[in-house]
């Protein structure tokens, strides 16, 4: 309601800027508060064991491996975090000082108490009953191989120093801030891509270069970190604010230019996706096989959850239904019927069979409120499993068993797509991606991705102004039923078998957190969500870059839906459209706050109007 | 309204068949009668006025027509078709459309997009076309676009321009009361449902918004049925007055005879205040 | 809206068509497989019993009574859980999807304590003293986890679109259950040993023990949640933050800290049932709360969601339905494995409710801008 908004004078370009506050004036319960549960946090993670699992991986070596790198980043985000000051419009803001760095160190020391704590308890107590991991191997990762004491001394000095640094990165100004955080990303990245980059050089035939970047068993050798910060900290010098001028130049084009410049982004995009599985070793394509799939699935759950407003919970079932009827059409170890079927024959069967099955598990629940269709599509997913799972088909199915020995997916007798090859199955998936996304793209801009809008928006106006609510949104969750179909097709050719274990809700919601990380409802930012993702953490049971992380990812999973729901709910790479949706108060201020709203034009009327009454 | 036109629509009463027409229409609320054995007749090219007290009944004659509530005895009959049991989305592609008391637009959706997607239920392409990009699905779309352009320069300068890409949300209380009527236009109705369309808005606004219900009218040829509290709107638009109370027709007739109409003044201010 | 009535003279559409038939079928299966089960209890030779099943042996009476106490039984604390989510639903308008991971931090809880005790010997030598230890920490334990869970993750969050609390709840669900992985290991883990008087099946009328305390238990909690709600003064808070916040407040409510009472209460109930669980079961793995999860909010919404008593009789229901169902319908039918389909059933239950009554047995209470 921006006309209730009261007046004042205008936009306010800059608020006005005070000195820095002297140090020790502080909001001490904020910083008690960040700092314990930083600390709680880090007690956490060193319970989970995963500083000793991650202890393998090297970052840089021998200075900091992902272990230790885990237990730093939070009293460091801690202390970041407390120099943060609310801007509110006319109030001044503070310039940082000597303040934020002293906040930073006392809530870096409250953090490091946290597991100064547990070196003494671990010391003190056998509680390894029920915590798995209260072991002595801990408390030698805690000491760094020497006495209780050192743990404690050593953790205070280590939390505060990180938090005083977050403190200190506070006080660099925003330049200096971009130089030294694309310096740590480049490090980061470089390690943790090391795999790809180690396995697309060799193929390129640059071993010498990786080599000198990598140490012998992992993790980037220290001279090459220096050597890596320092070029990229050069490169954010230089290229400092060209890439936003790009962006900005970008969204301003229009018409023909525009759509010159987004097909040569498409055709560069394009032409290093065709081209990098050549140089590319079995690992490499295979990751990038298992991240196309997730694409895919990605992609069809947009359809129903991102431009629908369907929030289906059970979206494995077709992932799980597409699988079963690829594997049972052209595996002739299939139990009840092989047809042994080439695999494209199979496909438009599998299509026909899978939009079926969307259209019998959404007519029931389409009616139902979007809380309730949630759980119910959940449920739908779960029997679906079951059936597969249960004695009572596994005439059928082969039960726990599943169908094995899947033969690969033949394309016109001049290729077989098979999981010996992930290459060849990384170009079938991006094939299927590039359909899915055609699809997704093209409904979204007709009659129909207006209609599902609209349903999105406010389903009782909606059917007012003549939509057929129902079949707009089954036809949503046909569509997304048969792009899942696809990747269940491909699954099928690709494991070379299929069994009931592949298909747990957990895939549903992983595609899902997968969905709303990226952006839902933008085709781009689901699949940056899907590379990121399953590429690094990986998937439900595909490993990613980080395999240290498999028994984690899960639980990253859930904490990352948690963070992403209250922090930033449009997702990386939101669309313009849900952004409206979760930040429309927001947004109506500063269009306001801008001039650009609306005013009113013929009576001129401020304020809020009463409603006139007789 | 001048009496000429009011003639002309009683002229045409005669002759016609009613457009819409309820018949001992009843709507039950758990006992409450909301509306009771209700008869009217709306016929081609007139604007009616429904006025009565809060909770006479009138916003839930509209829910009624346009299928969102049930009705519970009577029927609904709509150029000679019963509407009832049809869904709200039939309702609205044969020909009746609605504004909603409490502006309800699609207000992430721009300006455009509005008007575009309420042409929904008039137009064909599915799916396929979209997807193999037909030639006949891009001429449809440029139709809608245009389509949608016209009707939104029919409320002047005030939602085309930039303001048809903004966010419905960014409009201004006034262009959202127009938003939604181009809404409805955009269903191409035959008969157009307004629920207080000046509510809230100050005088100038709404003496102009009662001319453009005149000219909805007279230029786009829309039988209307307007709820208003505000008299001065009903005097000017209404061909003819329908006041309820209680779910009860208690007068019908042109503004002057309702207006003098001792139950209607009683309805309004209470027993014994019409006597003098 | 969604619950718009279909008029008299309704010309259908292929959805409803279809629904229809799926309601008609779903009918006859459940009546045709009735009647052959009755068919078998009368004699198994007779050619109706043996026409889909030619195995069929029909139950013997105790079977029956016994399939009926542990419904009961499991219905019991499906119903404790259910009180959860009818609350919360209830008072926030969502589904706290999490609600079910409670429930699995109170049976973890209880199995950590209960072997400590063990570990003391207290847990042999003081039987009834244990029980009562470890519920009182369990339900320490699970009020705190869902006040914490209010705190962090729902209250930012509210007045959101309906959606967002419900997808927080989902990743705070998957958080907690691979907390407890990481932290407690992936393993399945035991109860001690539970007293003799508890395993045996002659206590009373050939039930066993564990399932009459969990029966009594779950009925006392029940009562004292029925009285703190209906009867105090807190209670009379919930409730009317239940009809409507907003005014609630202007009324001089304190809406948050009334939150958090549901929260906590709900967390006690679901405390209360991990420890019965965990009684009755002696097994507890970090995916033990998703399906009574599940079937509890199945529950809740068969007893309309916001009733109290409406969960428990909800709870109850799907309890004896899927402990008796599979044998009672599908078994008849011919078809086999039934005891892998009972949780397919407990889903089909589900969505049946959800399909033809979606506002529950008793009416559902919801907040007021939730009603359409």
């Amino acid at each position: 309601m921006n006309t209730t908004l009261p007046p004042t004078t205008g936009p306010q370009p800059e608020a006005p800027r005070a000195a820095p506050r002297p140090a020790f004036t502080h909001d001490w319960r904020r910083i008690a508060r960040m700092g314990s549960v930083a600390a709680f946090g880090q007690v956490f993670i060193a319970l989970s064991n995963m500083p000793v699992r991650l202890d393998e991986r090297l970052i840089v070596k021998p200075v900091l491996s992902l272990g230790y790198l885990v237990l730093l980043i939070l009293p460091f985000a801690a202390g970041y975090r407390q120099g943060h000051q609310i801007k509110r419009e006319n109030m001044p803001v503070c310039a940082p000082g000597p303040n934020e760095v002293v906040g930073g160190f006392l809530c870096g020391l409250i953090t490091g108490g946290g597991l100064s704590l547990l070196a003494v308890l671990v010391t003190h107590f056998d509680l390894r009953e029920p915590l798995v991991n209260w072991s002595p191997v801990l408390l030698d990762l805690l000491s760094f191989s020497n006495e209780m004491w050192f743990a404690v001394v050593i953790w205070l000095a280590i939390g505060a120093g990180m938090g005083a640094a977050g403190g200190v990165l506070r006080l660099l100004g925003p330049k200096s801030h971009r130089v030294v955080v694309t310096m740590a990303l480049a490090v980061a990245g470089a390690a943790v891509l090391e795999s790809l980059v180690v396995d697309v050089a060799e193929g390129l035939g640059l071993e010498p270069l990786t080599d000198r970047l990598y140490a012998p068993r992992g993790g980037v050798a220290w001279p090459s970190a220096l050597g890596l910060a320092a070029v990229s900290g050069l490169l954010a010098v230089l290229g400092r604010g060209r890439f936003r001028q790009a962006r900005v130049r970008h969204a301003q084009m229009e018409g023909a230019q525009r759509t010159r410049a987004n097909l040569g982004l498409i055709i560069a995009t394009a032409a290093v996706l065709i081209v990098l599985p050549l140089f590319a070793g079995k690992l490499t394509n295979e990751l990038l096989a298992n991240v196309g799939l997730f694409v895919l699935l990605a992609l069809g759950l947009n359809v129903v959850v991102g431009l629908a407003g369907i929030l289906d919970l059970g979206y494995v079932a077709f992932f799980a239904v597409g699988s079963y009827t690829a594997a049972v059409l052209t595996a002739a170890t299939s139990p009840k019927i092989a047809p042994e079927m080439p695999w494209l024959v199979a496909l438009i069967v599998v299509v026909i069979i899978t939009g079926l099955v969307g259209l019998f598990i959404g007519a029931p629940v389409i009616r139902m409120r979007g809380d309730y269709l949630a759980i119910v599509t959940l449920g739908f997913g779960e029997i679906i499993r079951l059936l597969f799972l249960s004695d009572w088909l596994s005439g059928w199915f082969g039960g726990s068993q599943g169908i094995t020995k899947i033969p690969g997916a033949g394309i016109f007798g001049i290729t077989e797509v098979s999981g010996t090859d992930p290459r060849r199955v990384f170009y079938l998936v991006l094939a299927f991606c590039v359909v899915a996304i055609y699809i997704s793209w093209r409904l979204e801009r007709s009659r129909l991705g207006r209609a599902w809008m609209a349903v999105r928006e406010d389903e009782t106006v909606a059917e007012a102004m003549g939509i057929n609510t129902v079949n707009v949104k089954l036809l949503a969750f046909v569509v997304g039923a048969v792009l899942g179909s696809f990747s269940g097709a491909i699954f099928a050719a690709k494991v070379g078998s299929v069994f009931p274990a592949s298909f747990l809700i957990l895939v549903s919601i992983v595609i899902l957190v997968v969905v709303i990380f990226g952006g839902m409802g933008n085709i781009i930012g689901v699949i940056a969500g899907s590379a990121v993702l399953i590429g690094v953490l990986g998937g439900p049971k595909q490993p990613g870059l980080l395999a240290e992380f498999s028994e984690f990812k899960l639980l990253i999973y859930g904490a990352l839906l948690i963070w992403m729901m209250l922090a930033r709910p449009e997702g990386l790479i939101p669309s313009v459209r849900r952004t409206r949706e979760l930040r429309q108060q927001e947004m109506a201020q500063d269009a306001w706050l801008r001039g650009q709203v609306d005013d009113d034009d013929a009576g001129g009327a401020d304020g809020p109007r009463p409603a006139v009454q007789p | 309204m001048t009496d000429m036109q009011a003639a002309a629509g009683a002229a045409a009463a005669g002759v016609r068949q009613p457009l819409l027409e309820t018949r001992r229409l009843s709507v039950d609320f758990g006992g409450l009668k909301a509306l009771d054995d209700l008869d009217l007749e709306i016929y081609e090219g007139e604007i009616v006025s429904v006025i009565g007290p809060n909770g006479a009944g009138k916003t839930t004659l509209f829910n009624a027509i346009t299928a969102t509530v049930e009705s519970s005895d009577g029927d609904i009959v709509f150029e000679g078709q019963s509407l009832l049991g049809l869904d709200p989305n039939r309702v609205t592609s044969s020909g009746i459309a609605r504004t909603f008391q409490n502006v309800r637009l699609f207000a992430n959706m721009s300006v455009l997009e509005n008007v575009m997607v309420s042409q929904h239920c008039r137009t064909k392409q599915h799916a396929f076309g979209a997807l193999l990009y037909t030639k006949a699905f891009r001429q449809e779309e440029a139709e809608i676009r245009q389509r949608a352009e016209e009707i939104l320069g029919f409320f002047g300068t005030r939602l085309v321009g930039y303001r048809m890409d903004q966010p419905a949300f960014t409009l201004s209380y006034a262009n959202r009361r127009r938003l939604e009527i181009a809404r409805a236009m955009a269903t191409q109705p035959k008969l157009i449902l307004l629920d207080e369309p000046v509510a809230g808005m100050n005088p100038v606004e709404s003496a102009e918004l009662t001319g453009l219900i005149g000219r909805l009218r007279d230029e786009w040829g829309f039988a209307i049925v307007v709820i208003e509290h505000d008299m001065g709107v009903v005097r000017e638009v209404s061909d003819r007055v329908v006041v309820l109370d209680h779910g009860v027709k208690i007068a019908e007739g042109d503004y002057a005879d309702v207006a003098n109409d001792p139950q209607v003044i009683e309805a309004y201010l209470g027993k014994g205040a019409g006597d003098p | 809206m969604s619950r718009r009535a279909r008029s008299r003279k309704a010309p259908r559409t292929g959805v409803d068509w279809f629904l229809t038939f799926l309601r008609v079928a779903a009918l006859t299966v459940v009546a045709v497989g009735l009647l052959a089960f009755i068919a078998q209890e009368i004699s198994t030779d007779n050619p109706f019993a043996r026409w889909a099943n030619p195995d069929a042996t029909g139950l013997t009476g105790a079977q029956f009574r016994g399939l009926i106490v542990s419904g009961i039984a499991q219905g019991a604390m499906y119903g404790l859980i259910a009180l959860g989510y009818s609350m919360v639903y209830g008072v926030l308008g969502f589904i706290n999807f999490a609600h079910g991971e409670v429930f699995m931090v109170g049976a973890m809880t209880g199995m950590i304590t209960s072997n400590k005790l063990a570990d003391a010997g207290y847990w042999e030598s003081n039987f009834i003293g244990s029980l009562v230890l470890i519920v009182v920490v369990s339900v320490i334990v699970c009020s705190l986890t869902a006040v914490i869970m209010e705190r962090v993750a729902y209250r930012p969050l509210r007045g959101s679109p309906r959606l967002i609390p419900l997808i927080t709840s989902i990743g705070v669900s998957f958080f907690l259950q691979n907390a407890s992985v990481v932290l407690l290991g992936p393993a399945a883990k035991a109860y001690p040993d539970v007293p003799d008087w508890l395993k045996s099946k002659h206590t009373f009328l050939g039930i066993e023990g564990a399932r009459i305390l969990v029966i009594l238990v779950a009925a006392a909690s029940m009562i004292c949640l029925w009285y703190l709600v209906e009867r105090t003064k807190s209670g009379r808070a919930m409730r009317a933050v239940a009809e409507d916040a907003e005014i609630a407040e202007l009324m001089g409510i304190d809406v948050n800290r009334t939150i958090v009472k549901v929260f906590a209460l709900g967390g006690a109930m679901a405390g209360m049932a991990g420890i019965l669980w965990g009684i009755l079961f002696r097994s507890v793995i970090h995916t033990t709360g998703f399906l009574p999860g599940i079937k509890a909010f199945s529950a809740a919404v068969v007893g309309g969601i916001g009733h109290l008593g409406g969960a428990m009789a909800g709870g109850l229901s799907i309890g004896v339905a899927e402990s008796v169902g599979p044998l009672l319908i599908l078994e008849p039918l011919g078809v086999s494995g039934v005891s892998q389909l009972r949780d397919a059933v407990a889903f089909a239950v589900l969505i049946g409710v959800l399909l033809l009554r979606p506002s529950g047995l008793f009416g559902e209470r919801l907040p007021s801008e939730d009603r359409t």
